[in-house]
């Protein structure tokens, strides 16, 4: 079995509000020197597949067709 | 005109846009749920508002990989009409029926009031019945109605007439970029909208708005 973490973020340019409000809310707790916060998703998938090439390139099309939505965010695959 | 409206689960606008394409057509529209693969021969496919799959994901995500969502995306390539509204807008978008993506509103904030529209776009089917510029008012009820595209996409949008209606008069709920409410395709027959038409038909809503968008698809007279 392969064990992946899927991590999606916005894409530069595409405004975040959420990650604004964290970073403001940061700010109020005295977190102070808080620079910019984006926010994202992390999935953490298993696999039942023992080749790694294969199993990444499943998981790409995973991103590209369902876990991610390509027109804003971007992905990252890491096989643990 | 036949009209079909697609059920998923979370939805809950169904039954206004049920009422809505009853009154206008005086025909009760069929009704396809999110697994049949097959939709009967109708000229109007309606994907009503809502929160299909509790907006699991991303709002419309998991709607759009639905089979019913294979079938309209068939039906709407043979040139049927298909409007999405609200829940059914994101579908659509999620789909890739429309371009663009819906993003949370910039207030952070579910809004649920009523705003003006500008009809920016009065020649297509589903807009025929409004005059060119037109303001007319729209409830919305939506948390993620923020219209995005890329610059190269929205330069298309714009120059071909794709945008049909853009919030107006400072009345934009969401922050969506170009005021941009709704949105037609290529093709001219898959429309997505943010805001309610189907809940602003009779005087018993406090206005009869919305009626015309109807009208012009069911193709009846004013």
């Amino acid at each position: 079995m392969i064990k992946a973490r899927i991590t999606v973020t916005l894409k530069n340019g595409v405004l975040d509000p959420q990650g604004k409000a964290i970073e403001h809310a940061l700010s109020g707790m005295g977190f102070d020197g808080v620079g910019q916060v984006r926010q994202g998703k992390v999935f953490d998938v298993e696999l039942a597949e023992s080749d790694k090439a294969k199993a990444e390139a499943d998981l790409k099309a995973m991103c590209d067709k369902l876990l991610a939505n390509t027109v804003i965010e971007n992905y990252s695959v890491a096989i643990t | 005109m036949k009209s079909a409206v697609v059920l998923l689960p979370g939805l809950n606008r169904d039954r206004d846009m049920i009422a809505a394409l009853t009154k206008i057509s005086g025909t009760p529209p069929v009704t396809v749920w999110q697994t049949d693969s097959e939709i009967p021969d109708v000229d109007l496919i309606a994907i009503p508002g809502g929160f299909s799959f509790g907006d699991y994901l991303r709002c419309g995500a998991i709607a759009a990989r639905m089979p019913v969502m294979r079938a309209v995306s068939e039906m709407a390539a043979k040139g049927v009409m298909v409007i999405g509204v609200c829940n059914g807008f994101q579908i659509l978008v999620e789909a890739g029926l429309l371009p663009g993506a819906l993003m949370r509103n910039t207030s952070l904030k579910f809004v649920c009031r009523q705003v003006k529209l500008q009809i920016a776009n009065a020649n297509t089917m589903f807009t025929r019945r409004y005059q060119p510029g037109q303001i007319i008012r729209s409830p919305v009820a939506h948390h993620d109605g923020n219209y995005f595209a890329d610059a190269e996409t929205l330069r298309r949008l714009e120059g071909e007439g794709q945008v049909v209606f853009r919030y107006a008069e400072g009345t934009n709920p969401n922050g969506s970029i170009n005021d941009i409410a709704g949105i037609i395709n290529g093709q001219g027959n898959v429309l997505g909208l943010m805001p309610h038409p189907e809940n602003l038909i009779e005087a018993a809503h406090g206005g009869s708005d919305g009626r015309a968008l109807f009208e012009s698809a069911l193709g009846i007279a004013a």
